[in-house]
C-alpha cells in the first residue's frame, strides 16, 4: 500500500492527492481529526512536488494521535485541560517521520488522556466506526484507526497502554501494532502510564506497519527505557513454516470475563487453521495468572496517572478561566472544568491507590501480579514462537452503551492488557467479521520479537482477503 | 542546653556540575534573567522524560563515601508527589527506599569541647524546585512569580540523626559539611541558596517541631534559638508543644506554624517510572579512589608532619585553598612559623578585607616567613608588609606590576621593604646606638646597677628610638645588657 503510495506520489502529485485527503476529511463525519495541519502539510507537498525527496516515507502523508507532540501543532489530548497547548518540541517518532520525509496531516480523536476504550471519553466528542457510524471505532486511538480505515488518511500512529492501537484497529478492520516496551522512544509522548504504553503503527498492510515501525523504532538518549531496535522489512515475507503457535486457553470460550463473542471466536479459529494450513504448528498453552491481569493493570495505570496528570494546573500552559485567586483555589478550579468524568475517576483512584497505607495492597500487590503475567509468558515462549488470541472479545459496540458502565468497559481490554504487563509485542490484524463489524486477530511475541509476529502476520494476510475490504463510508 | 534534641535536613546544591539532574540546562543560572535555563525536561512540558545525569550520582557518591556512609548496591528514583506552583510536574523526583548512601558520620568539636560524631541517616539525590518570588511577604503577598531557572538542579539532601545538642553544634556541623564538601570540588557554597537547612526541634520529652528552609548558618542558629526559646517558655507555662512544620521569618528571626501535624502531606511515594533502577556498588572502588585528603585527616598530618598546634592545624585545614597555600610555603619556609603567620595573621586581615586566599602569593609568604626567620625584619614589619600587599595587591594594575617585578628578580616584598624603609638596622649601626645611649644614660646605668631591671628597659628604649625602631627589640636588650657589665 504505502509503497505504491509513495510511487504514486513520485510520478503525480503529492499536493493533488493531500488535498484530496483534506476534501475528504472536511466532509467527513466520522470525527476522526480534532486538529489539521492543512498549511504546513500542503507546504511540504509543494516542496516535494517541485523537488523529490527520498527517505522511506517520502511525501506519505500521516495522521497522528492527540497525545503525541507536535512542534507547532497544538497537542491536547482530546482533554479541555489542554486546549490551545502548542508544544515547542517533536516527539521522537515525529522526527523520525519527518527525517525520512513523511507529511505530518493533522492529529487524530482519542479518548481523553488515553483512558478509555471507546473514543467516547474525548471533549471533541466521540469519533464514528466507519463500518458503522453507530458503533464506537475502538480506543483510546480511535481517531487514528477510524481515518486510515476511512481512507482519510493512509497510516497513522497510535499509542498502546492497554490495548490502545489494537483496539480501534480491530474495531476498524486494519492493522495495528503495539511494540515491545521500549523499541520506540516515548519521548514526546504525554504519559499517561509511563511504564506500560508504547506508540505503534495503524495501516491497511503488515508491510505498512513494517515499514512505520522500520522509521519509528530505536534506541533515544532521550528515553531512559529506550532500546535498539531489529530489522523488520527484511525477511518479512519468509513465511511461517515450522512456526509453533501457541494458543493461550484462558483466552478463549468462558474463561475470562463475560466470555468472547462466538463469531469472534469462530473468526480467530479460523484464523489459526490458515496459519497451520501456512505450514504453521499450534497447541494450547496456559497464561495461568490472566484472570489477574485487568485488576493489575488498572491499579498500575491509574496510580502512574495521577502523578502523570499532576502537572496541568493551567499555570504554565493550557486551560486558565475566570478570575486568579490563590494557588488551591485557582488550580483546583481548572482540574475540575479541565478534566472530565472518566479521567477524574482514574485520578481519585489512582492517587488513592498510592496513598499511606494502600500502596502495599494495592500498588506493590499490582507489581507483584504483573510479574507472574510476565512470567507466564517468558514460560509460553520458551515452547512457543508466536501466541494468538482474539484482539477484543467481542466487535465494535454501540455508541452510549457502556460509557455509563465502566466496568464493562474495562472488562473489554481482557486481552490486550496482559500484553502491556509483560511489555511484549502484539499485533492486531484483520481476521473476518462478527455480522458486518470487523474481528481482529491478535499475534503476541516474545520481547523484541517483532520481526517474527510480523512475518506470520504478513503471511496470514497474503492468503485471507479480509485487509482488503473496506467500509461503505457515509 | 543537654535537653535540646536538634536535627538537621540538608540541601546541598552540587553546583559544581555543569548540567541539571535530569537534562542539560547548564547550572550556572545565576545572575540571569528567570526563566531563561529552562527546556521541555525541567519545565515538565507534556511527554518530555527525565534522563539521569551520571555525574550527578558520582558526585552523590563521593559526598557519601567522604562522610562515611555505606553505598547501597542499587539506587532508583521515586516520586514524591505534591502541588506547588514551583514543581511544575506536580511531582519532585528523588529518592526514597534505596537512597544513594546510609549511616555515616561527621565528627565535630561538641558544646563540651569534646570532640564528637554525628550520625548521618542518609544522604539521598533530588531535583531542586523552581523559585518562588513573592511581591511582598510570603504571608501577604498579592501575586508571586516562579522562576524554574533553579528547577532540575542537582540536590543532595543530607539527614543527620537527632543528635545535636545546641544551636552553635549545628552550627559546626554546618561548617564541617560546608568544608568537606568544598574539598570534594561538588559544592561552592558561595552561591546564593547554595545550602538550605530544615531543622527538627525538641526538648527532651516533648513533640517536636520542624522548620523548613532555613538559608545561611546563622539563620539555623538564630532560627533554632528561637524555637528553643518558645518551647521551654511553653514548657514553663505548662503548654504542649505541637508537633508542626514552621517559617523561619528572617526579617523578625522568629518562627511560625506554618502546618500542622494533621495536614501533613502524604507524598504518595512510587518508583519513578521513566528512569531505571542503577547499580552503583561497582563505581564505587573508583570513585573512592578520586577522593582527596579530607579535613580531618589533613588536620591530622599537619599536626603529625609539620609539628603543628591542633588549633592551627584545624585553621588551616578549614578550607582547602587554604591548607594548599599553607603547604606550599610550609616546603620552603620555617612550616611552624609559616602556620602562625599565615593561620593567625594572614587569615585575619583576608578576613577583614574580606578576601579569599588567592589574593596572596605563597611566594610572598614565603619571602617574608623566611626574612622574619632570618631576623632580617621584625614581627611588626611583618604585619605590615601583609597589610601592604593586600591593600594593594587587589587592583590587577599593581598585580601587573608585581609580576614585573618578579622578571626583574626584585620581589614585592623587597619593594615594600625598600620603599618604606623598613628592614632591620645594620648591626653596627645598632651597636653604635647601644654605646651611644649607654654613655648618654650614667644615672639609668647607676639605678640599674643598683637592681632597677626598668632602668635597663629605659635604655633599650632609647637604643629604639635611636634606630627608629628597626632594630630587634630583644637583640637590644641583650646588647645592652653585655655593653653596661663591659662599662
Amino acid at each position: 500500500m504505502l509503497a505504491e503510495l509513495k510511487e504514486r506520489l513520485r510520478v503525480g502529485s503529492a499536493e493533488e492527492y493531500l488535498s484530496q485527503l483534506f476534501e475528504k476529511i472536511e466532509k467527513s463525519s466520522l470525527n476522526a481529526f480534532t486538529t489539521l495541519a492543512r498549511e504546513s502539510a500542503l507546504r511540504r507537498a509543494r516542496e516535494f512536488d517541485k523537488k523529490p525527496g527520498q527517505g522511506l516515507l517520502a511525501a506519505v502523508p500521516i495522521a497522528i494521535k492527540e497525545c503525541i507532540s507536535t512542534k507547532g501543532i497544538e497537542t491536547n489530548c482530546s482533554s479541555r485541560i489542554l486546549r490551545g497547548y502548542i508544544p515547542p518540541y517533536d516527539a521522537h517518532v515525529i522526527e523520525r517521520l519527518k527525517a525520512e520525509g513523511a507529511i505530518i496531516m493533522g492529529k487524530t480523536n482519542m479518548d481523553e488522556f488515553a483512558m478509555g476504550t471507546s473514543t467516547e471519553t474525548s471533549c471533541f466528542g466521540p469519533t464514528k466506526n466507519p463500518w458503522d457510524p453507530g458503533c464506537v471505532p475502538g480506543g483510546s486511538s480511535g481517531g487514528s484507526a477510524a481515518c486510515v480505515a476511512a481512507d482519510e488518511a493512509p497510516c497513522s500512529l497510535g499509542s498502546d497502554t492497554g490495548g490502545s492501537v489494537r483496539c480501534p484497529a480491530s474495531f476498524c478492520g486494519i492493522v495495528g501494532l503495539k511494540p515491545t516496551y521500549g523499541l520506540v522512544s516515548r519521548f514526546g509522548l504525554v504519559a499517561y502510564a509511563n511504564s506500560l504504553e508504547q506508540i505503534g503503527p495503524l495501516t491497511h498492510t503488515v508491510e505498512d506497519t513494517a515499514l512505520l515501525l522500520e522509521v519509528i523504532s530505536g534506541h533515544d538518549g532521550r528515553d531512559s527505557t529506550s532500546a535498539e531496535k531489529g530489522s523488520y522489512l527484511q525477511g518479512l515475507k519468509d513465511g511461517v513454516s515450522g512456526l509453533k503457535i501457541g494458543i493461550p486457553k484462558e483466552y478463549f470460550g468462558e474463561a475470562v470475563g463475560e466470555g468472547v463473542d462466538e463469531s469472534v471466536e469462530k473468526a480467530v479459529w479460523d484464523a489459526v487453521s490458515v496459519l497451520e494450513g501456512l505450514g504453521a504448528r499450534w497447541q494450547e498453552v496456559s497464561l495461568p495468572h490472566t484472570k489477574f491481569a485487568l485488576a493489575a493493570y488498572y491499579v498500575i495505570a491509574m496510580s502512574e496517572a495521577s502523578s502523570n496528570l499532576a502537572r496541568f494546573d493551567g499555570l504554565r500552559y493550557g486551560l486558565r478561566q475566570g478570575e486568579d485567586r490563590d494557588w488551591h483555589t485557582t488550580f483546583s478550579e481548572i482540574r475540575s472544568l479541565g478534566f472530565g468524568p472518566e479521567v477524574k475517576r482514574r485520578i481519585l483512584l489512582g492517587t488513592y491507590a498510592l496513598s499511606a497505607g494502600y500502596y502495599g495492597r494495592y500498588y506493590l500487590k499490582a507489581l507483584k501480579v504483573r510479574t507472574l503475567i510476565k512470567d507466564d509468558f517468558l514460560r509460553a515462549f520458551k515452547n512457543v514462537d508466536l501466541l494468538a488470541s482474539p484482539t477484543m472479545p467481542i466487535p465494535a459496540f454501540k455508541i452510549g452503551e457502556r460509557i455509563n458502565d465502566p466496568l464493562s468497559l474495562y472488562m473489554a481490554d481482557v486481552f490486550t492488557v496482559p500484553i502491556n504487563l509483560a511489555g511484549v509485542p502484539a499485533i492486531s490484524v484483520p481476521c473476518g467479521f462478527a455480522g458486518h463489524l470487523p474481528v481482529g486477530l491478535q499475534l503476541m511475541g516474545p520481547h523484541f520479537g517483532e520481526a517474527t509476529v510480523l512475518r506470520a502476520a504478513h503471511a496470514y494476510e497474503a492468503a485471507t482477503p479480509f485487509h482488503e475490504a473496506k467500509p461503505e463510508v457515509v | 542546653m543537654e535537653d535540646v534534641i536538634i536535627g538537621l535536613e540538608i540541601h546541598v546544591q552540587l553546583n559544581r556540575l555543569q548540567s541539571k539532574l535530569f537534562c542539560g540546562c547548564s547550572t550556572q543560572y545565576h545572575n540571569s534573567e528567570p526563566n531563561t535555563h529552562t527546556c521541555p525536561v525541567c519545565l515538565g512540558l507534556p511527554g518530555s522524560l527525565p534522563v539521569l545525569n551520571r555525574k550527578a550520582v558520582e558526585y552523590g557518591i563521593k559526598v557519601g563515601l567522604a562522610l562515611n556512609c555505606q553505598i547501597e548496591e542499587e539506587t532508583l528514583f521515586y516520586r514524591k508527589n505534591y502541588y506547588y506552583p514551583d514543581l511544575p510536574k506536580g511531582f519532585q523526583i528523588s529518592q526514597y527506599d534505596f537512597p544513594l548512601a546510609t549511616k555515616g558520620r561527621i565528627l565535630i568539636k561538641g558544646e563540651d569541647g569534646l570532640e564528637r560524631d554525628i550520625r548521618i541517616t542518609r544522604a539521598h539525590m533530588e531535583e531542586d524546585p523552581g523559585r518562588l518570588v513573592h511581591a511582598g511577604t510570603i504571608d501577604r503577598a498579592k501575586y508571586t512569580m516562579v522562576d524554574y531557572n533553579r528547577c532540575g538542579m542537582p540536590l543532595l539532601e543530607v539527614v543527620t540523626e537527632p543528635d545535636l545538642r545546641s544551636p552553635k553544634e549545628a552550627r559546626a556541623f554546618l561548617d564541617k559539611l560546608k568544608i568537606i564538601l568544598e574539598y570534594l570540588d561538588v559544592f561552592d557554597g558561595s552561591l546564593e541558596g547554595s545550602m538550605r537547612v530544615d531543622a527538627n526541634i525538641s526538648l527532651r520529652g516533648g513533640d517536636r517541631t520542624e522548620v523548613k528552609n532555613i538559608s545561611g548558618f546563622k539563620g539555623v542558629e538564630k532560627a533554632l534559638f528561637y524555637e528553643i526559646t518558645r518551647q521551654k517558655n511553653l514548657q514553663r507555662r505548662n503548654i504542649k508543644v505541637v508537633q508542626e512544620t514552621r517559617h523561619f521569618d528572617e526579617l523578625h528571626s522568629i518562627t511560625v506554624s506554618i502546618r500542622s501535624k494533621e495536614e501533613a502531606h502524604d507524598y504518595r511515594y512510587f518508583p519513578e517510572p521513566d528512569l531505571v533502577p542503577m547499580r552503583i556498588a561497582n563505581w564505587v572502588p573508583a570513585i573512592k579512589a578520586t577522593l582527596p585528603e579530607l579535613p580531618d585527616a589533613k588536620r591530622e598530618r599537619f599536626v603529625k608532619e609539620y609539628g603543628l598546634t591542633d588549633d592551627h592545624a584545624k585553621s588551616l585545614t578549614s578550607e582547602i585553598k587554604v591548607a594548599n597555600f599553607y603547604e606550599a610555603v610550609a616546603s620552603r619556609a620555617a612550616p611552624r612559623l609559616s602556620a602562625v603567620w599565615i593561620a593567625d595573621v594572614l587569615k585575619g586581615e583576608l578576613n577583614y578585607r574580606d578576601l579569599g586566599i588567592e589574593a596572596f602569593k605563597a611566594e610572598d609568604m614565603v619571602e617574608i616567613v623566611n626574612m622574619l626567620a632570618a631576623n632580617k625584619i621584625t614581627e611588626y614589619e611583618v604585619v605590615e608588609i601583609i597589610r601592604t600587599i593586600l591593600d594593594k595587591g587587589e587592583s590587577p594594575e599593581i598585580s601587573k606590576t608585581h609580576k614585573k617585578s618578579y622578571s626583574a628578580d626584585i620581589t614585592i616584598v623587597h619593594e615594600i621593604v625598600k620603599a618604606k624603609g623598613l628592614g632591620k638596622a645594620e648591626d653596627d649601626a645598632v651597636q653604635k646606638a647601644v654605646r651611644e645611649a649607654v654613655a648618654e644614660n650614667a644615672a639609668a646605668i647607676a639605678d640599674y646597677r643598683a637592681g632597677s631591671e626598668r632602668a635597663l628597659n629605659f635604655i633599650v628604649g632609647q637604643v629604639m628610638k635611636k634606630t627608629r625602631g628597626k632594630a630587634d627589640p630583644g637583640e637590644v636588650h641583650r646588647l645592652v645588657k653585655a655593653e653596661v657589665e663591659k662599662a
